[in-house]
């Protein structure tokens, strides 16, 4: 009764458009005709996120995966591997003609993510510190106080070349030694969980699903540079990752691998809990130590830098989470294996929250040097709906956005810089054609004129004057002289600002001044927006020649404001219209126009 | 568990891998672990959860089945997502787990031991823990 093979069908919308319920069915008729329908199990499948060499077919338990499948090979396929038990060879896919930044070739695989970060993500139960062991928890620790000096950990992040994954890319063991160095019997380490990035929850996952991780770096971290004091500075708005963490810290100090004398090498270590006072800038280095502090979270001037008087002016290191949950495994497998993921300067992997108009969003995490584009259309399987891609933010609020004819950049922080944009913490947005440029970076803006602190003149004002002029673009009250305007400002504030809240506020208008002047020239000159999401700048209209009359949208209209009789031609009123777009959108006979 | 010294903690990590490999080569138990994270308890990973354990307890079958929960697998699109581990069956990951989905996993997946049509996800990486 039960089966003895399965073979699993990509059913991804890039899969389907090739074929794949085809080849779902002329398998299953196959298997039938050929006698094994009860040996082998036929399904279909979510997407699998490889769509570029779809539709795929994978057999279990032989593990074979079979690329770009064409429905006429199912016959093949049953005859060869489920009456005979032989691979189709011709159709398996071919690892050498991978494009892999791994030089690792001890794992076998075929997936475009590499796990570094998330490797427990997902796989234990976080709450339980045994099940974190049992995966080489604790044995980096346990490596780092036995086998090596504060020293030597810090040599082993330089040969993994690890930089500042919180969206800076300052290397990491340089970090640490300048702390290390820096006179003072009193240090700190900071695990910067503040995430305030909108659309990124990279580091909630992260802490949701592996805390150990990123205590063992703490106490690692600790044991380098001579501190025996860790704070988690976290997001109050993350209550599970909270929850989980506090669980994680109760049990390694029960297990004795925080606390005094860990596992009986003279080392002590503590980790407490400091809950984020709410604002954006909080996630910034010198903002988040007033605030830890107990003051308001306010940016300083640097130097001084944290390294030499950071949290109550001591030598204090802060790493952002998903830094820190790289380090046990580079002390464990070593610097020089995880130097040989990724690029030369850009080493190791990058987890990035895929969201807006893909098909298959989520948490990723690929080996820096993946294009753009093999995460949104491999990965992401594409844009939702088989719109038309128009561009992808990276670096949310501080960054840009990269468009079509980049794509193919490979990812480091030096080529996203290139392009305009940031690495950033990990937020990816990406943007359909019918998103509208100016309203997007109005969004930004807003979002940076909420959270400014208001300590320093460029920030404070910079961001509202962009705004304001922003603001009227998108109501059709803009001038030509306005995109002037908007990058004197924005220079302005780049070069001005006290901290990088407004040091990059004006990077996603810029960036979309480059690359859109004719999107912005369109809102100014003919006061239109041709996506339709500035509301002040469309207007909706039913075309009679077009209208039959089904009453869809006059039902749709939530006003209502669509008069007309079945099967006449229905006329909007736009004098009460409120350009919500639902009439355009469900009109099967493009009868509503948008203007 | 009181504080351990070097040797308990190499003694409790080399137990808990012996521990995995035998649940993998004798086989006997089934687990079903669902991920519990913000994205998949907003998504209804509760809810998903329980109707696992009424369909677990309709079939009496809760001596052999370990429900468990775990963190983001990173696929959010399809959230709530369930990983069935069966013996003598593949590792599978499903996704969209609703409560129907769930106990139809448990009635076909674990008892009637065949694959849940549609919802199958594939594991986004390779373990580099274990590889
Ligand atoms: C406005 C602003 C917000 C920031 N928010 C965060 C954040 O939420 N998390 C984070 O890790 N770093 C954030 N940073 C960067 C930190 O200042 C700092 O560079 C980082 O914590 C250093 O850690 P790393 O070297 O491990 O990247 C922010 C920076 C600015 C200017």
């Amino acid at each position: 009764m039960a089966y003895r093979q399965y073979m699993l069908v990509c059913g991804g919308t890039g899969c389907e458009s090739g074929k794949s319920d085809e080849i779902y069915k002329r398998l299953i008729a196959e298997a039938d005709a050929q006698g094994v329908k009860d040996a082998v199990q036929i399904v279909k499948t979510g997407c699998f996120g490889f769509c570029e060499k779809g539709p795929i077919v994978k057999v279990l338990p032989e593990e074979s995966f079979y690329v770009e499948v064409k429905p006429d090979d199912a016959k093949e396929i049953i005859a060869e591997q489920a009456v005979k038990g032989r691979e189709v060879k011709r159709l398996l896919y071919d690892k050498s003609t991978r494009k892999s930044n791994n030089k690792i070739d001890d794992i076998e695989f075929y997936q475009k993510q590499f796990r570094i970060v998330l490797r427990n993500c997902g796989v234990i139960n976080p709450e339980n510190i045994e099940e974190y062991i049992a995966r080489d928890g604790y044995a980096a620790l346990e490596k780092a106080l036995f086998q090596m000096k504060g020293e030597d950990v810090i040599a082993e992040l330089k040969t993994a070349g690890l930089r500042g994954r919180g969206g800076a890319g300052f290397p990491t063991w340089l970090k640490w030694d300048l702390t290390r160095k820096a006179p003072g019997d009193v240090k700190y380490i900071i695990c910067n969980a503040d995430e305030g990035d909108p659309g990124a929850y990279m580091d909630r996952s992260t802490i949701e699903g592996d805390p150990h991780s990123v205590l063992e770096a703490m106490a690692l971290a600790g044991y380098a540079i001579g501190s025996n004091k860790g704070y988690v500075y976290i997001r109050a708005e993350y209550p599970l990752a909270i929850d989980r963490l506090k669980i994680a810290i109760a049990q390694a100090k029960e297990y004795g691998l925080l606390g005094d004398d860990i596992l009986g090498s003279g080392f002590s270590f503590d980790v407490e809990i400091r809950l984020g006072a709410g604002a954006f800038v909080c996630g910034e280095e010198t903002a988040l130590m007033r605030s830890l502090e107990g003051n308001r979270g306010m940016p300083v001037p640097k130097p001084p830098f944290p390294a030499i008087s950071g949290l109550w002016k001591k030598p204090t290191v802060i790493n952002n989470v998903e830094t820190l949950a790289n380090i046990p495994v580079i002390i464990t497998k070593g610097g020089a294996w995880f130097a040989k993921i990724g690029t030369e300067k850009s080493t190791g992997t990058k987890v990035f929250a895929l969201t807006g108009k893909v098909n298959n969003s989520g948490l990723v995490e690929v080996p820096m040097g993946t294009t753009l584009r093999e995460i949104i259309f491999d990965i992401g399987g594409g844009i939702r709906g088989g719109k038309k891609f128009k561009g992808v933010q990276t670096g949310g609020p501080s960054g840009g956005i990269i468009v079509e004819k980049d794509l193919d950049a490979p990812i480091s922080y030096e080529s996203l810089a290139a392009l305009g944009s940031m690495m950033g913490s990990g937020g990816m947005i990406v943007m359909d054609e019918d998103d509208c440029v100016v309203d997007v970076s109005k969004f930004y803006m807003e979002f940076c004129v909420d959270e400014s602190c208001g300590k320093c003149a460029p920030c404070r004002i910079g961001t509202n004057q962009m705004h304001d002029i922003l603001d009227r673009i998108t109501k059709g009250k803009g001038e030509e002289a306005d995109l002037a305007r908007l990058e004197r400002i924005g220079k302005a504030m780049t070069k001005a600002s006290l901290c990088m809240l407004g040091g990059s506020a004006a990077n996603p208008t810029l960036s979309t001044i480059r690359h859109f002047r004719e999107e912005y020239l369109a809102h100014i000159r003919d006061k239109k927006c041709l996506t339709g999401k500035c509301k002040d700048l469309v207007t909706y209209s039913i075309d009679p020649s077009k209208c039959i009359g089904c009453t869809l949208c006059a039902k749709k209209c939530p006003v209502p404001c669509i008069a007309g009789e079945r099967k006449q031609a229905h006329v909007i009123d736009a004098s009460r219209c409120v350009k919500c777009g639902e009439c355009y959108a469900v009109c099967k006979f493009g009868a509503v126009v948008k203007n | 568990m009181a504080k351990m010294t070097l040797e308990q903690l190499r003694k409790l990590r080399e137990e808990k891998k012996r521990d995995i490999e035998r649940r993998e080569t004798e086989g006997k138990e089934i687990r079903i672990i669902v991920g519990m994270g913000t994205c998949g308890i907003a998504a209804g990973a509760r809810v998903a959860f329980d109707a696992i354990l009424a369909a677990v307890e309709r079939h009496g079958i809760g001596a052999s089945v370990v429900l468990a929960q775990t963190g983001c697998m990173g696929l959010c699109h399809v959230e709530p997502t369930v990983e069935v581990l069966v013996p003598g069956m593949p590792d599978t990951i499903y996704g969209k787990v609703d409560a129907a989905t769930a106990t139809k996993i448990v009635d076909r997946h674990v008892v009637a031991r065949a694959l849940v049509n549609e919802h199958i996800y594939d594991r986004p990486a390779a373990d580099i823990i274990r590889n």
